[in-house]
């Protein structure tokens, strides 16, 4: 093969090529090229991404660790800790969408329990082209029953995430997942090598050629050649993830082992390097020692090979013997298959010969960086010429209501969850569709709240604004339910980087978001970025997803959103705008995707989180929801709905807008609280006292939904019905027999 | 008419179904059990089309819906 | 009393039934390892759910040839309790523990949620704490809980009390609506002819705390806890 051919093959540049020349003082051979590849794809490198995501905070007293290992740590105090993070999976998941989520899960399970954690929460942020499309619902079956599938079986529970359709991911779905996990602080591992000496021991399922490529696939555009890359797809067992994840938590708590690290998405490469270039340490291994599930395979292909379900641990050789029986307990090969040397070198071998020999620093850290040029796309001004005046008012705004519940962006995503195990571990207290998944810790006084949230049109049409409302209504999920912020994890979705405009796009998100990151001072722990998500030159949306995780002390349970007594106040927390730019009202209504996202004032947000912390804290309020896609109606129609007894409401509100922008519009820094009668004095001082503006909307009340601005009769609608409507239209849509 | 359509995973995919049965055989004692691979087998009965369209169709719906040509492949016979 | 809570590799519901028996309700509470031989010497063994051998070839298929099972085969047989849950009910099934088998989901989905089941038979040790017809709300988790049964053997059941639980609704009406995997008649659990032996899909051990929504599933380990009390 000719050379050109062989680098493009393998998605290097010329000048990525003479680089390692450099570097190793001589041409690689094709299992070094092969190494260099995958170490050095946008996937592992961050190579166009690095100098943006350095505007990002990552410290505070809290973090253990942050970004650079396989999840970032976080103290909860009392000697314990929590491990999370999120991973994106799009493209396995779009080329086989049961497998590729299923493994998308099986990886993120095992960057946590690396760490020494139990993992005790997924979470999922999906995206898919509307549900019109047959496709676009075969690759949400798939995709949902393939997390229920590894996530049920590893007994690890799915408590929460969000939904969401956009025709621009109907050729590129988005499947992130998040996981969350629990560690004692004294018990937490890295990737580490310790000194030379130290066995190499290979843990988990045998090494076949799955995914060979995957990881510099993920780093390419997607063509309508798709189907030549079909061979590449991995296949998860979940049952094998069980039986490495008891046994990898049974060594690491007797503290048989130095380090340990997943063979991810670069396999033996990847962790043999790490592990070696983060200790300044070299790697010796023997190919013929790993186990195979094929026969005839090559030193590349073992290299390269993606098979799922795989450790490497690092330990001293005396426990060798200890750590083979624990494995052996679960049924599991623990095979020894070189040793830490001091060489600062990965050394292969293969039959006798040594087949790779590279300095593990070239391998990790030496990739080239790049300050990729960035420019404004030529129609962003285009894309704010939004004329008011131009949109026809609704007539009926009962039946606006009811179509925005019962888009799938909205309506009820019991579909879903429902084929999740969102209860095993038996720590789940609120289930999926609160603002925040929230679970308590056993043996103490303290739950974790955890939510996924980002909106790709906001960043579309401004993308600074959407980076920043991003992390807010993060935080702000989780101000509803009553915690405090801890740490953010993100996994930031766009096309491909090496067009200026979307090179501007992901820096300008990213911009926002570390700005509003300082405002509300939660650090980022690590995350993810997924670049190419394009097929034939369409990018998606830019996609930003966050995770944001917070504590809540000192309560007996957490704040939810549904109404809970019949008379409580309804309070409106935070200013109504006149607002329509970016709304699912005029994407439904007008078909229109135009318009400025809603502004986002950083510190009246900062001073509603704080206020809602505390009000939920000192038991004022009886439940909090915040306003998000679909404005105040959809929120105060959630309210009823997630409310046990489906109570209804009577609101009216006095300000002079339009009655769709009230109704409808997107106005960020809401919440909607209801509390008792005699809570509202306490409520209110210390509303003044935190410099939230509030006012009382209405109250709770029967079993209508009654909207009234000015006095004039916008919204009347039986709950029930409406119940109905939102309930089950996914349902009707996916499962209509 | 009858045929039987055999569907099962391409060789060098894993098989994690197959591997379990093969390790829990080997457990009973069978050790002469070298490999197990599983699949599903349909049965299927066709009226109103004579052997050569069937012999476009079996394939044709084998590949677009009994199997998933990613990770599957399938063979088939007449039963009767 | 002591409980023994079984371990078989795919198993993750084994960590909460202990917790449930040995935090909530204070009883010795002890893990037992599918490859022993050895029982502890505990007065009830639990099946617990999960995925044992990934549920590969079968759900529960691949466990009932664990070492322990002689031992719990035995146990049963010499009257010892053994309650099954969800994927100990299919393992208690395939190892001829109980009578039937288990199907698919009608709507081939899993299916998590909190469901109604109503006591049909409050005389066996798992249920004599509940009243008759009670509904108590308690999760179901799981993919092959459409119970089944040939009609001789149905007969059996219903000839001998042997039907412990049917899906109802909230109020306690047995209908198709309420059927939620689709299971023959409702039944969401059966026992073995004397009693000693209780299988049963939905997961008492989710259901244990106010705090997570029901404390129904308490009826039943209290009903085992107050049947050992009552034999002494």
């Amino acid at each position: 093969m000719i050379l050109e051919d062989l680098l493009r093959e393998h998605n290097l540049t010329k000048y990525e090529y003479e680089r390692i020349i450099s570097l190793i003082g001589r041409e690689p051979n094709l299992t070094e090229l092969g190494i260099f590849s995958l170490m050095w794809s946008e996937h592992c490198s961050y190579k166009s991404s690095k100098i943006h995501l350095q505007k990002l905070p990552t410290s505070g007293p809290q973090i253990i660790q942050g970004p650079g290992e396989n999840a970032g740590v976080v103290d909860i105090g009392d000697e314990m800790a929590i491990v999370f993070k999120i991973e994106s999976h799009n493209h396995p998941s779009f080329i086989e969408p049961f497998q590729g989520a299923a493994t998308g899960v099986g990886g993120i399970l095992r960057d946590i329990f690396t760490m020494g954690a139990r993992p005790i929460a997924l979470l999922d942020s999906l995206r898919f082209g509307p549900l019109t499309v047959s496709k676009n619902r075969a690759i949400m079956e798939g995709v949902v029953s393939g997390i229920s599938s590894y996530g049920n079986s590893v007994g690890v529970p799915t408590v929460g995430g969000e939904t969401f359709f956009h025709p621009s991911y109907s050729h590129n779905p988005l499947v992130n997942v998040f996981c969350l996990g629990l560690v004692n602080k004294g018990k937490i591992f890295y990737a580490r090598a310790g000194s030379p000496g130290n066995a190499v021991i290979y843990v988990g399922a045998k090494t076949g050629r799955d995914g060979i490529h995957g990881a510099t696939m993920a780093s390419a555009e997607f063509d309508s050649q798709v189907e030549k890359k079909r061979p590449n797809v991995q296949v998860g067992d979940p049952f094998m993830e069980k039986l490495l994840l008891e046994a990898c938590l049974e060594v690491m708590d007797k503290g048989l082992i130095v380090g340990i690290q997943d063979m991810g998405a670069a396999g033996l490469t990847c962790s043999t390097t790490e592990i070696a270039a983060k200790s300044g340490t070299g790697i010796r291994i023997n190919l013929d020692l790993v186990p195979q599930r094929e026969e005839g395979m090559t030193p590349y292909e073992i290299m390269l090979s993606e098979s799922q379900e795989r450790m490497l641990l690092i330990a001293r050789p005396e426990n060798v013997p200890e750590i083979q029986k624990i494995f052996a307990k679960w049924d599991l090969d623990a095979v020894v298959i070189g040793e830490i040397t001091d060489s600062q070198k990965l050394e292969v071998f293969f039959q006798g010969k040594k087949v790779v020999d590279v300095p593990v620093e070239a391998v990790v850290n030496l990739c080239p960086v790049y300050d990729r040029p960035s420019r404004k796309p030529e129609n962003y001004d285009f894309l704010h010429h939004l004329d008011y005046n131009s949109l026809d008012q609704a007539q009926n705004f009962n039946e606006v209501l009811l179509s925005l519940i019962s888009h799938p962006n909205i309506a009820n995503k019991e579909w879903i969850f429902r084929q999740y195990d969102h209860m095993v571990q038996t720590n789940t207290v609120l289930l999926p569709g609160a603002d925040a998944a929230v679970l308590r810790i056993k043996g103490s006084k303290k739950f974790l709240a955890m939510t996924l949230d980002g909106n790709g049109l906001y960043c579309y049409l401004d993308p600074r604004t959407g980076g920043k409302i991003a992390v807010a209504e993060a935080c702000r999920n989780l101000a509803c339910v009553g915690a405090k912020p801890l740490g953010i994890t993100n996994c930031l979705n766009f096309g491909n980087p090496e067009k200026p405009e979307i090179m501007w796009q992901f820096s300008e998100v990213v911009t926002g978001m570390a700005e509003a990151c300082r405002y509300f001072d939660v650090p980022v722990t690590g995350g993810n970025v997924s670049f190419y998500n394009e097929t034939e030159g369409k990018p998606i949306i830019p996609t930003p997803v966050i995770g944001a995780v917070g504590l809540i002390e000192g309560l007996s349970q957490p704040c939810s959103p549904g109404f809970k007594n019949e008379g409580d106040l309804i309070i409106l927390a935070g200013a109504n705008k006149e607002e329509l730019g970016g709304s699912l009202y005029l994407q439904i209504m007008f078909g229109l995707e135009k318009g400025w996202p809603p502004e986002i004032d950083l510190e009246a947000e900062r001073k509603l989180h704080l206020f809602s912390i505390e009000a939920i804290r000192r038991n004022l309020v009886e439940s909090a929801h915040d306003i998000s896609e679909g404005g105040l109606a959809v929120a105060l129609a959630e309210c009823s709905f997630l409310s046990d007894k489906r109570f209804g409401f009577l609101v009216n509100l006095e300000d002079r807008i339009r009655p769709d922008a009230l109704l409808f519009g997107e106005t960020q820094s809401r919440i909607v609280f209801s509390l008792k009668k005699e809570n509202f004095l306490a409520f209110a001082q210390l509303a003044a006292q935190k410099e939230v503006p509030i006012k009382i909307i209405g109250q709770v009340q029967g079993k209508r939904m009654l909207f009234y601005q000015s006095g004039n009769l916008l919204i009347d609608l039986k709950v029930e019905e409406a119940f109905d409507i939102w309930k089950n239209s996914l349902e009707k849509i996916l499962s209509p027999f | 008419m009858k045929v039987r359509v055999l569907v099962r995973l391409k060789n060098g995919v894993l098989d994690p179904q197959g591997q379990t049965v093969r390790h829990a055989l080997h457990v009973l004692g069978y050790h002469q059990i070298k490999d197990v691979r599983q699949g599903k087998v349909f049965e299927i009965e066709l009226e109103g089309i004579d052997q050569e369209t069937a012999l476009r169709l079996i394939p044709e719906i084998a590949d677009k819906v009994l199997a998933n040509p990613i990770i599957e492949t399938f063979s088939w016979d007449f039963l009767d | 009393m002591k409980f023994g809570v079984v371990v078989f590799p795919g198993s993750n519901c084994d960590y909460d039934t202990y917790y449930v028996l040995k935090e909530i309700l204070n009883q010795p509470t002890f893990f037992l390892w599918h490859k022993d031989h050895d029982l502890k010497g505990v007065d009830c063994v639990i099946l617990p759910g999960g995925f044992s051998y990934g549920d590969y070839l079968r759900s529960g298929a691949i466990a009932r040839f664990s070492p322990l099972m002689e031992e719990i085969i035995e146990f049963a047989q010499k009257g010892g309790l053994v309650l099954g849950i969800c994927n100990g009910f299919q393992i208690l099934l395939e190892a001829g523990l109980l009578e039937g088998a288990m199907l698919r989901n009608k709507k081939l989905k899993f299916l998590c949620q909190t469901i109604s089941i109503r006591v049909e038979n409050n005389k066996i040790p798992f249920t004599r704490e509940a009243r008759p017809g009670q509904v108590l709300r308690i999760p179901i988790a799981h993919f092959d809980g459409n119970y089944y049964a040939p009609p001789e053997i149905l007969d059996k059941l219903k000839k001998n009390d042997q039907i412990i639980f049917r899906y109802c609704t909230e109020t306690g009406e047995i209908n198709e609506e309420a059927n939620v995997n689709g299971s023959i008649e409702n039944i969401a659990g059966i026992s073995n002819t004397s009693g000693n032996v209780l299988g049963m899909m939905p997961h008492p051990e989710r259901a244990a705390e106010a705090l997570l929504g029901s404390c129904d599933g308490l009826i039943i380990f209290k009903s085992i806890i107050n049947f050992q009390k009552s034999i002494i």
